[in-house]
């Protein structure tokens, strides 16, 4: 007797629907295990992470904006997931896009030039890490090699460039040589929306981007295109779909839209431009997409969650002494449950005899 | 049904706060931001050090509370504020690129304090603290000069801040009192912490002829590599003997828990008042770690300079400071270099033959 | 010492975590699997590694359990992916992330702590022999056994029947199934061989390169090891070449700041990623019409019909 997986028949739309519950119930009972393990009350521990912070408003808003990164760039991503090409080099893309866009705020500094600062910087750093995308694409349409690897050389690459712009000639000439622009100016900052909270113009990009992505994916014969080239490459083929210009397409987006988070937090939050303005938003946000199961209402969600779990996690630390690396381990648990059992939607788990196994008759 | 589970939740609630214990309301909370993890054996680790002493000394009266690995980007604001939100009175945030952040809370928070350390930005509830590490650097330097056979010092450093140039500088000024002709190979492996790079480092410094090693980096691996090689090295941030028993000269030891210990019985006494202390050997904010594995002559030296910075008889920027293009710095401190030149100090002294990155 | 002979060893010393790491690596790639947690898997070796190490004071155990964390870690990661046929780029992507959480916990109660590091080998006349001495016989175990390694899997890969199972099976898993090959069975024995080594490559770290742990030291060397395979074409030999140049680069790059040269040393720094993507897009291009050089069915999810 052994166990097989078998594909099924038809997916299953009652697992559709119950497998994230079942998977966050196994990550809570597995998290609870670890809890109790490191000396602390599993029930406290529990309330501190996920419920805590949802009864406390500033907590709420705080979830907003930890969010509105790690969702703008998952829906990027999502798209290229669904074709099947992997971009992992948001993160870089991310902070090419921050750069360019800084670099405009860098430039009208003190200058008072006017309202059109801000979209303008917008626009940039959405360019550009549409165009640092398209270096990968291309290389990967052009000459074959892979995406993955070349996307995440270039995040390096991107850090490098942007440590060096901020230690010289960038630097504020005020700030006592320390390795930080001068803070941007009123019209050079991202609004924020709600008074007495963090919750900037960015949210509601990241809500649009949803929406767009939403109806992309679900109206347009784009993303029809993008669904098919992913499930079933040969019948796009068939049908004329051309690949390589979604491979292309796809990338420039989520580069795009990645670029746009990172002006958007330099511009926002941060309010200038220094080292370490991400502290691995593009590779979050490739679980959040996953977590999403590549669905744009799902990768809201699942951004929103996540950005609990980090808040719960700061929250964990100062009210519980547990330490930070939990909520990395927490994650990762509550990515492979999700991963395995969105898995039970296609396929099934049978006991079959060996016999049957190795023949495929009893 | 709603009212019920907000019920629920309020009940919870107490029941969570409450289980953090009955006498919270009359301790005073201490909150600390720090960079790294506690166990980096560097930077944080020195600030861990000091809370814990903290605590030592003032343990019934305190509840401290720690946050680590906090991202100097948007996560920093917040950590802080929830600091802030959950009742402490008293934040320490530990590392420079928390300056604005700090200084957005502690604008929303005036009847708290906020201490940040190396950052230059004040207000009435918001102070600043860092240690006068060149201090520690000039002697270090002498010592340096008088144990290198081959005239070379190899000096492994982060990230070309003022904090960094100062240090640097100190340490060759204090090198050439002994020997003018000393030189310095200089290593910039732009991280504060990856122990394989500065070991990389620390190995093409030895073997491109440095045979005492500097470090202006936090973890222990130079001075590995340094007993590894039969070499002499300086501890950074912690008292590194333990893993160069015969290597380390001495280290300079970010001491912070007098500072801390100080501050908090200000907040407990109602005297707190904000103000910049950049604290060095005289106010034991700096501290020589035991100078070994060096003969009695050379100790001598190391004590008596150390006892000249201490009670302000040398000052390792004593004018005239000449630069590395000749030309004589302006002395705005009197005899010495001002506080504010060597805090925004962005200059190689006469005799590194090096580039400051990003100029 | 002469500059040249320091400088080869610090190079081998720096490259030996590559090489094992992208060795397994390579393996499990062939067999088609990509398994991108080798950063989580590496950094959980270091941890459990120095742990061993630490407890029971012998370098040999604490290589053991180094070796054991990784097959661990990639267990779970073939329990998903092969027996689940889950994705494996997100799966992969999981593992490094649970990796990096798990050896902080794990590692937390030991930083501080030093152990002897591993010895290094000296044989009377040999090792003092001028340039080649320490360089050919005075190298600690990892590295002589990372060099074994490689020899051992080029000669499976290539001289055993075992070897060309596997490749085949990279190549075209339906093809293979259908000829009676076991193709999850080989895929497991592959990912828990590729684990084991990344696992032998994060102990490295600490028992032998700077002994002592602390949390985060393998500081990026996973991905690296990812990429040297691809840079290698999935080929032992180059694999070798690519993991000794790759080392030798970072270590220049600190040497030529030393000469005091006035480069950005930011641009030092990024000379390795772009020339590993330059490599890349060069060696893909002259595949020519073969195909590309990858093993056809790398990544792709099997699940065996019946």
């Amino acid at each position: 007797m052994q166990l097989v997986l078998e594909r099924r028949a038809e997916r299953s739309a009652l697992i559709a629907i119950a497998s994230p519950l079942v998977a966050i119930a196994l990550t809570l009972v597995t998290i609870s295990i670890l809890f109790a393990l490191l000396g602390k009350n599993p029930a406290q521990a529990l309330y501190v992470y996920f419920v805590a912070p949802l009864v406390d408003s500033y907590s709420l808003s705080e979830i907003a904006v930890k969010a509105t990164p790690l969702v703008m760039i998952a829906v990027g991503l999502s798209l290229c997931y669904l074709a099947n090409v992997w971009n992992i080099g948001a993160e870089g893309q991310f902070l090419i896009g921050a750069v360019a866009g800084s670099w405009l705020a860098v430039r009208t500094h003190g200058t008072d030039a006017g309202a059109w600062v801000l979209p303008a910087m917008l626009f940039l750093g959405a360019a550009a890490g549409a165009l640092y995308a398209l270096i990968p694409a291309i290389c990967r349409v052009r000459f074959g090699a892979s995406e993955i690897l070349t996307s995440l050389m270039l995040v390096y690459v991107a850090d490098l460039f942007l440590d060096y712009l901020v230690r010289g000639p960038w630097r504020d000439p005020k700030g006592f040589n320390f390795p930080t622009t001068a803070d941007f100016d009123a019209n050079a900052t991202v609004p924020v929306l709600i008074d007495g909270t963090r919750v900037h113009l960015g949210s509601a990009l990241a809500l649009i981007a949803v929406a767009a992505a939403a109806v992309m994916l679900g109206r347009t014969i784009k993303g029809f295109e993008i669904r098919v080239v992913g499930a079933a490459p040969k019948a796009a083929r068939f049908a004329g779909f051309n690949a390589n210009q979604l491979v292309l397409f796809t990338f420039a987006i989520s580069g795009a839209l990645a670029g746009l988070a990172g002006i958007i937090e330099v511009a926002g939050p941060i309010g200038h431009l220094q080292p370490g303005i991400s502290p691995g938003y593009g590779f979050t946000a490739i679980i959040v997409a996953f977590l999403g199961r590549l669905n744009p209402v799902g990768i809201l969600i699942a951004g929103l969650f996540l950005a609990l779990t980090f808040i719960g996690g700061e929250g964990a630390q100062i009210s519980m002494k547990i330490p930070l690396d939990l909520t990395k381990v927490f994650q990762g648990i509550l990515l492979f449950y999700v991963l395995a059992c969105d898995s039970m939607i296609v396929y099934r788990i049978c006991l079959i005899s060996a016999r049957k196994a190795a023949y495929g008759h009893p | 049904m709603k009212r019920l589970c907000l019920a629920a939740a309020a009940a919870l609630f107490a029941l969570a706060t409450s289980s953090l214990g009955a006498s919270a309301a009359e301790k005073l909370k201490v909150g600390f931001i720090y960079l790294g993890p506690v166990g980096d054996f560097g930077w944080t680790y020195q600030h861990e050090v000091a809370r814990q002493n903290l605590v030592k000394a003032l343990g019934d009266q305190i509840e401290t509370t720690y946050l680590e690995n906090v991202n100097e980007g948007p996560d920093a604001e917040r950590s802080i504020e929830q600091l802030a939100r959950t009742g402490h009175k008293l934040i320490f945030t530990t590392s420079f690129g928390y300056m604005e952040p700090t200084v957005k809370v502690a604008k929303r928070f005036p009847k708290l304090f906020f201490e940040h350390a190396t950052g230059y930005k004040r207000l009435d509830n918001l102070a600043t603290y860092s240690g006068r590490f060149y201090e520690g650097r000039y002697i270090q330097g002498q010592i340096a000069a008088k144990m290198s056979k081959t005239g070379v010092i190899g000096y492994i450093v982060s990230f070309p801040i003022p904090e960094v140039i100062s240090g640097i500088n100190a340490t060759m000024l204090g090198a050439q009192s002994i020997n003018p002709n000393i030189k310095f190979k200089i290593i910039w492996v732009n991280t504060w912490f990856d122990p394989g790079k500065e070991a990389d480092a620390a190995k093409a410094l030895v073997d491109q002829g440095a045979d005492v090693l500097m470090q202006h980096t936090d973890s222990p691996a130079a001075m590995q590599i340094a007993a590894q090689r039969g070499i002499l090295a300086f501890g950074q941030d912690s008292d590194m003997i333990k893993f160069g028993p015969k290597s380390q000269l001495t280290a300079i030891i970010d001491n912070w828990a007098p500072y801390y210990i100080d501050r908090t019985k200000a907040v407990l006494n109602g005297t707190w008042k904000s103000g910049d202390v950049w604290g060095g050997l005289k106010s034991k904010l700096v501290v020589m770690a035991p100078y070994t594995n060096m003969p009695d002559d050379v100790k001598k030296m190391a004590m008596e300079t150390e006892a000249a910075i201490t009670n302000g008889t040398l000052h390792p920027f004593k004018c005239p400071v000449v630069a590395q293009d000749g030309k004589t710095v302006e002395c705005k401190g009197g005899t010495h270099l001002s506080d504010e030149q060597i805090l925004g100090m962005n200059f190689y002294v006469r005799g590194i033959d090096d580039k400051i990155p990003g100029q | 010492m002469g500059i040249l002979e320091a400088i080869i060893l610090s190079v081998i010393s720096a490259s030996t975590p590559l090489l094992l790491a992208a060795s397994g690596e390579l393996v499990v790639e062939r067999s088609g699997v990509l398994n991108l947690g080798v950063e989580g898997m590496m950094i959980m070796g270091a941890a459990c590694g120095f742990a061993g190490a630490w407890l029971t004071g012998s370098v040999i155990v604490g290589a053991l359990c180094g070796i054991a964390a990784g097959a661990a870690m990639s267990a779970v990661f073939a329990l998903l992916t092969l027996g689940l046929a889950v994705n494996q780029v997100a799966t992969g992507l999981a593992l490094t992330i649970l990796g990096t959480g798990l050896s902080g916990l794990i590692g937390a109660s030991f930083v501080g702590e030093r152990i002897v590091p591993a010895p290094h080998l000296y044989l009377p006349l040999l090792t003092d022999l001028p340039l080649l001495g320490r360089i050919l016989f005075g190298q600690d175990s990892f590295v002589y056994f990372s060099i074994a390694l490689i020899i051992a899997i080029w000669l499976f890969l290539y001289r055993t029947r075992a070897g060309l199972v596997l490749r085949a099976i990279g190549d075209n898993h339906a093809s293979a199934h259908a000829l009676g090959y076991p193709v999850l069975k080989v895929r497991w024995l592959a990912v828990l061989f590729g684990g084991g080594c990344a696992g032998l490559a994060g102990a490295f770290m600490p028992l032998a390169y700077t002994p002592f742990f602390i949390p985060g030291m393998t500081a990026g060397r996973g991905w690296i090891a990812l990429a040297l395979v691809v840079f290698a074409s999935w080929r032992p030999a180059r694999l070798v070449g690519g993991a000794y140049l790759f080392g030798a680069v970072t270590i220049m790059q600190l040497h030529t700041q030393a000469l005091g040269l006035g480069i950005p040393p930011q641009l030092m720094s990024s000379l390795p990623y772009l020339a590993c993507v330059i490599v890349l897009v060069i060696i893909s291009r002259t595949r020519g019409t073969a195909g590309s050089a990858a093993p056809a069915s790398l990544g792709s999810v099997f699940v065996p019909d019946r």
